[in-house]
């Protein structure tokens, strides 16, 4: 950690800008400076993420639509197999099933970047000086650009099935911010957490595999009968319930909506707290 | 007033996978490196940079010289501000450029133009500061219509003119290098020193690691000296 036993006022131009700084700064004070400098570097994070993406399909013809596609074929089969076996009409299941499959892959990505997101970075960390927020942002933004490319298939499917949208659709955007919120400060935890212990993204790699089948995603929590609030235990499916409902016409649940915005604030509370105490330590990590 | 000034500076590296418990309260003086010891919590740590005093004046042009593993990269990290000192303090007032990895964040697949951009990014310019320095790079580059090509069609030394010629680009008050710059071949190598050279004369503070005697010699104004973490001379 670093100990600045002398108060220094610094008064310097930082790019035309006007720097203050008074030392010595606290651990907390530099974190929070780590995540305000990474909020602006906005134009970086932006950036390097579209990078990301166009990177991985720089010289395929359909680009990140290739994730779209097997996200649509998969659903495309899934559908009426499951349909068959759960004994469900077709018009109702088929929407449920493909919009929770797009988002559970938005989910489930972040989750697996998050915990690769500082050891990924090396590279840049040991070169040069960026706020280590910066990176999680531009994995947040990442996984944004390709669900929104996902998005495509459930505007098919709404036009196809005409669920019954209503006013609700509204809550979508929010809850996507919500979720968005959620994964930066996600990305951090596990981001260290997995820096400094390497079993960790293996372990989340085969919990995110099980969570996929714990998590109502193929099946519905009404099939649970008098077990259903068993789904409340599992934070996954509060986030993917609140993404989920605005987009399949289901009944808004309160406890989802309840649970969500409770889980951003206390998720950023245990966030800055880690950071403040090992966000030195990163570099030292990797 | 200093531009960096250093007090009892100590960087140490915790080492996860050994058998902390064979090192235990055993403190080794390897042939080259800093030394091994356990710190506090039993862990097995490498003190890269041993309780480090000095200052770093405007105008300052300083060597860094000392075998393989002495500790100077790790000081031009801890310079860059990449590593928080784990004991003493650092004090760092200016905009520092590192210039440690030119290579940097340059993606094969794209254009060079869309990696002058990308590099720029990344050395902390803006897009606005960036569009005034294209063309400059591009012509300096001697890349001519390869701008527009991808990277992965470059010969090494059309990638090295370019990453050289965005990285010196910079203006700041601290430059970092591990190394001098090079690049290309004999006219242009010409070339590229003289930039160099002026990028540096520009510059506060210029902190140069170097095998290279010769390069200490004709750039540097102060040596430190630097072997298993510590300094053994300032001159």
């Amino acid at each position: 950690m670093p100990i600045r036993p002398e108060a220094v006022i610094t008064v310097a131009r930082d790019q035309g800008r006007l720097k203050i700084t008074v030392e010595p700064q606290t651990n907390r004070q530099l974190a929070l400076e780590d995540l305000a400098d990474g909020v602006a570097s906005i134009h970086i994070w932006q950036a390097l993420g579209w990078q990301e993406v166009i990177q991985r399909y720089r010289r395929s013809y359909l680009g990140p639509f290739w994730l779209t596609l097997s996200t649509g074929i998969m659903v495309g089969v899934m559908g009426p197999l499951y349909s068959k076996l759960f004994k469900l009409d077709m018009a109702s299941y088929f929407p449920y099933l493909a919009v929770s499959m797009v988002l559970w892959q938005t989910i489930s990505q972040v989750a697996q970047d998050s915990s690769n997101v500082f050891i990924a970075a090396e590279g840049y960390i040991k070169q040069v000086k960026l706020p280590y927020s910066v990176y999680v942002l531009r994995l947040v933004w990442k996984n944004l650009i390709v669900l929104m490319h996902n998005l495509v298939i459930v505007l098919l499917v709404i036009l196809y099935f005409r669920p019954p949208l209503g006013y609700a659709l509204f809550l979508f955007p929010i809850a996507l911010f919500l979720f968005a919120a959620n994964a930066v400060w996600v990305g951090i935890v596990l981001g260290m957490v997995c820096a400094r212990f390497r079993d960790m993204p293996l372990i989340v790699t085969s919990l995110m595999q099980v969570a996929f089948f714990l998590t109502p995603i193929m099946w519905q929590p009404q099939m649970l009968g008098r077990y259903r609030w068993v789904v409340n235990l599992n934070p996954l499916y509060h986030v993917l319930e609140t993404m989920r409902a605005p987009l399949t016409g289901t009944a808004i649940e309160p406890i989802p909506w309840i649970f969500v915005p409770c889980m951003t604030v206390l998720g950023y509370v245990l966030m800055f707290a880690f950071y403040s105490r090992f966000r030195a330590r990163i570099a030292y990590w990797i | 007033m200093d531009l960096v000034n250093a007090r009892d500076l100590v960087i140490e590296f915790p080492i996860y996978g050994t058998k902390s418990r064979s090192l235990k309260n055993t403190i080794l003086r390897a042939a080259t490196g800093g030394a091994i010891a356990a710190d506090a919590a039993d862990r097995v740590v490498v003190r890269a940079l041993d309780h480090l005093n000095f200052e770093m004046r405007e105008g300052d042009r300083i060597g860094l010289v000392g075998h393989n593993g002495s500790g100077k990269t790790t000081l031009l990290r801890a310079l860059a501000g990449i590593y928080e000192p784990t004991g003493g303090a650092i004090d760092i007032r200016g905009r520092v450029a590192s210039m440690l990895s030119i290579t940097l964040g340059m993606d094969v697949d794209a254009t060079g133009y869309e990696n002058i951009f990308l590099r720029g990014l990344i050395l902390g310019l803006r897009r606005r500061e960036i569009l005034e320095m294209v063309d400059e790079v591009c012509e300096f580059s001697e890349l001519g219509e390869y701008i527009q090509m991808p990277m992965r069609t470059y010969s090494s030394g059309m990638s090295m003119r370019l990453m050289f010629a965005i990285s010196t680009c910079m203006h700041a008050d601290i430059i970092l290098m591990d190394e001098w710059l090079s690049a290309g071949d004999q006219d242009f190598s010409q070339k590229a020193q003289n930039r160099l050279t002026k990028v540096v004369d520009r510059a506060k503070l210029l902190v140069i690691a170097s095998h290279s005697p010769e390069v200490i010699e004709k750039t540097c104004t102060r040596v430190i000296h630097l072997e298993h973490g510590k300094i053994v001379d300032i001159r």
